[in-house]
């Protein structure tokens, strides 16, 4: 009997093992910590864009990528812009070249001319992280290489994460890439070197039409707060339960 | 009695304490729960600073105002108004400390971002602005040397 | 374009209609490999527990064998994991700070209880035949066998106890291991299917069944190569003996055993049965209810993967060898296709689920192409092309080649005391 037990006591080097490794990992908070948690930060940083006054000039796509430092050629970007031509026929023609970087100069989508007189409706939408209350991408990093900051910014940690892209791969909004020098998942962070400055993302700061605009949704008097309040806004792909905090004006159905 | 089945326990116990001594070693110490909850809030606090000291590139129209002042005043008054400096200009970075002269960008194709005739409804926000048929409109010139881009109204000197 | 911009997926992934601008194949053969591997380990460990734990005695040969294997398979499971990776040298760090919600942090975890649970079986079964090994080598002339002591006297861990009551309780350890470590492989396992199931994102992986059909699946593959690689070794022994023209021992030169490979055929069978049966359950189910995004799904599925699918996948990969297989008046031949089909399709179903899972875009309104590299032009097209699939398929033999020169698995009546 005393040999089983033994063995028994060999089997039990996987709990023990399991138990025994992040001790951190198990910090509880308690209910006062966590509420003076959340009441420490006045800010949780949300975002505007009213597709009814993009015009697809895709200044915002080269300032986010100058400012960010993410190669100006390759085929990844932090921010992009979409266009939609619905055509009188039912169907909705998408396409985003270079991620709207150079802008919509020709009426061509993928080499394919269409006849102005047969667009029903045209528009832009642009699209960047949207800093989810419940981030998918967070959920699944192994190392905590990505976190969600108080003020509501997912950041990624760029000296720890081990690109294995399971983030990538978990984000239903395609935002999130390898960075093509640093090899590490990237994405957007509402510029957080610059809103943490009390300056304006870099898309936002470059938009002429006001298409895209900044919100701390904590402070009741901010007019971009206010308008995310009190109008009829629009979340993207609200069935994955992921609460995002960049909102649209003007959203179509069409939009993917 | 057979205190040999104990054997393998023993090395499991080595492999075992070997990782927990590498994580003593390895793992910086801000590294934890700091926030609401472990599947959002675990991270390397140092991180955010790293991010916060990120080097800013567009520096606003603010800063180029201190210097240029004469052509801020032009374009104030223009319907370009809106358009930011470093939309053409390029990003500030440090200049003028360590570049002199900010590099240009006079090309076709940037004006064509805004002012290429889609041939949209009048429901895109695109239709609202002047546009040209680029393939019909003065083909392959520099839009500048005709349009002040400072006040488009004005002719270029 | 900068010559040295290299971005991660471009290489190999053709778009076609509209795809998000960061859409790409991040996940490619590596990560089909990853699931087949661990599939292989966790399907050659419950074929050799079938004997240790549940006494399948007609197993017992092929038990031992599939044991070692199971062993030498086991660093090839990190393997693709570590080719894919950006940041290989971090490869520790889920074991550093694992991040629990996340369905890799456990990778770390569940693979070294696993490989400790194996190496552990492993010194029980073979403890005694070490003891023996040092024994017989001591004072063996020359230089090598010197070596080969020292390598035996630390296998045996300072334990050379060989009464019959030892043996005995090391029989009793390692069935219980063996029982432990079927749990520990289906979770090593089925956790890979967790991986797919659970990402939200992705239409054609996330499914409860996913984990379920990964286990199957993997059994289904795991016993298909022990039993491959049993016979190829068996009749290869059996082959050199009868040129060397040597004596004719009874039990050396017969070859691979037809009834040892019919019993493990049909536990091959059962777990074919019902990997395919809940795949069609998915399959049905996703039909049926129709979601919105079915569409895409089916022009996926119906159209530009009907080939691997339907074809490679269900029909050359399950339904033929299954006929092959039930056949009566089974050869040794026939056998050997069919496990070759049968290892085939269950790759193909990896295939199927990592690529396939990849060949739409998240908008709906695009698709993905994967073209695999062949001939590597850099690092990266090296370890995600065929030429790192391939090495990561060698791996294995060489791996069991090496082990099987201090652990012989292949000999009649070794840990038979």
């Amino acid at each position: 009997m005393s040999c089983s037990r033994r063995d028994f006591l060999k089997e039990s080097v996987g709990a023990a093992f399991v138990s025994s490794l992040p001790l951190s990992a198990f910090v509880v908070l308690t209910t006062e910590e966590a509420i003076a948690a959340v009441a420490e930060s006045t800010v949780r940083w949300g975002y505007l864009v009213d597709t009814t006054k993009c015009t697809g000039c895709g200044m915002c796509v080269k300032a986010c990528k100058n400012e960010n430092e993410i190669p100006y050629d390759a085929p990844v970007t932090r921010t992009w812009v979409e266009r939609y031509v619905v055509t009188k026929d039912g169907q909705t023609h998408v396409d985003s070249p270079n991620g709207g970087r150079d802008g919509f100069t020709s009426g061509n989508i993928r080499e394919e001319e269409i006849d102005p007189d047969t667009i029903d409706k045209a528009f832009f939408v642009p699209k960047l992280c949207n800093q989810c209350e419940n981030p998918a991408c967070v959920q699944v990093c192994p190392v905590g290489a990505t976190y969600q900051t108080e003020d509501g910014v997912v950041l990624v940690d760029r000296d720890w994460c081990i690109g294995c892209g399971y983030c990538i791969m978990a984000c239903p909004y395609g935002v999130r890439f390898f960075h093509p020098d640093h090899k590490v998942a990237d994405k957007c962070n509402f510029c957080y070197h610059r809103i943490t400055k009390g300056m304006m993302p870099a898309c936002v700061e470059s938009c002429a039409f006001g298409a895209r605009r900044l919100a701390n949704l904590r402070d009741p008097d901010d007019p971009v707060t206010r308008i995310i309040k009190t109008e009829r806004v629009a979340v993207l792909k609200d069935e994955y339960g992921t609460k995002p905090h960049v909102f649209y004006l003007g959203l179509d159905n069409n939009v993917r | 009695m057979k205190r040999h089945v104990l054997h393998p326990l023993w090395v499991a116990i080595g492999v075992v304490g070997l990782i927990l001594f590498a994580r003593l070693l390895l793992v910086p110490d801000d590294f934890g729960v700091h926030g609401e909850s472990f599947t959002y809030s675990y991270y390397r606090l140092g991180n955010i600073e790293e991010w916060k000291n990120f080097p800013v590139k567009y520096q606003g129209t603010d800063t180029c105002l201190e210097c240029h002042e004469d052509n801020a005043k032009t374009h104030r008054r223009s319907p370009h108004k809106r358009v930011q400096c470093e939309n053409c200009h390029g990003p500030a970075g440090n200049h003028p400390d360590d570049v002199e002269y900010l590099p240009l960008n006079k090309e076709r194709a940037m004006c064509l971002r805004c002012h290429a005739d889609l041939g949209y409804p009048e429901s895109t926000a695109r239709s609202y602005l002047p546009a040209i048929v680029d393939r019909h409109h003065k083909r392959r010139r520099e839009c500048v040397s005709c349009h002040d881009p400072h006040d488009p109204r004005e002719d270029a000197e | 374009m900068n010559e040295d911009l290299i971005v991660h997926g471009a290489e190999w992934t053709i778009k076609e209609l509209f795809v998000y601008p960061n859409e790409f194949i991040y996940w490619s053969i590596q990560i089909v490999m990853y699931p087949y591997m661990t599939g292989l380990v966790a399907g050659a460990f419950v074929l050799s527990s079938l004997y240790h734990v549940f006494g399948q005695k007609d197993l017992k040969e092929i038990a031992q064998f599939s044991l070692v294997f199971s062993l030498a398979l086991l660093p090839v499971a990190a393997l693709p994991l570590l080719l894919h990776l950006q940041q290989p040298l971090r490869a520790m760090e889920p074991l550093l700070t694992p991040h629990f919600t996340s369905a890799i942090a456990a990778f770390g975890m569940v693979f070294t209880v696993y490989g400790l649970i194996v190496v552990s079986e492993i010194w029980f079964v073979y403890r005694v035949y070490f003891v023996h090994q040092c024994e017989a080598l001591k004072g063996a002339p020359g230089f090598w066998n010197a070596q080969r002591r020292i390598v035996y006297r630390i296998l045996t861990l300072g334990a050379k106890d060989v009464s019959d009551d030892a043996v005995r309780v090391d029989h009793k350890a390692a069935k219980i291991l063996a029982g432990v470590g079927i749990p520990v492989a289906c979770f090593l396992h089925g956790y890979a299917g967790f991986i797919f199931g659970s990402v939200k994102a992705n239409a054609l992986w996330m499914s409860p069944l996913m984990p379920v059909i990964f286990i199957m699946s993997a059994v289904v593959s795991g016993i298909a190569l022990c039993m491959l690689t049993y016979i190829v070794i068996m009749e290869y022994q059996a082959f050199r003996l009868r040129r060397k023209g040597g004596a004719m021992e009874a039990g050396e030169t017969k070859g691979a055993e037809i009834d040892i490979i019919s019993k493990a055929t049909r536990y091959l069978l059962g777990f074919l049965v019902a990997a395919i049966s809940l795949e069609l359950l998915d399959l049905i189910f996703r039909g049926y209810t129709a979601m919105k995004s079915w569409d895409i799904l089916r022009s996926v599925m119906y159209g530009k993967d009907f080939v691997n699918i339907f074809v490679l996948q269900y029909t050359l990969g399950n339904l033929v060898p299954f006929v092959l297989l039930l056949l009566p008046g089974r050869t040794i031949k026939r056998t050997v296709l069919a496990l070759l089909l049968v290892l085939f399709g269950v790759f193909m179903m990896r295939w199927n689920v990592v690529i396939g899972g990849q060949a739409f875009s998240l908008s709906f309104s695009g698709y993905m192409h994967y073209h695999i590299p062949i001939i590597p032009h850099s690092l990266e097209t090296f370890k995600e092309g065929l030429f790192g699939a391939v090495t990561v398929i060698a791996t294995p033999f060489l791996l069991f080649w090496f082990i099987n020169k201090f652990v012989p698995s292949l000999r009649r009546n070794i840990g038979e005391t």
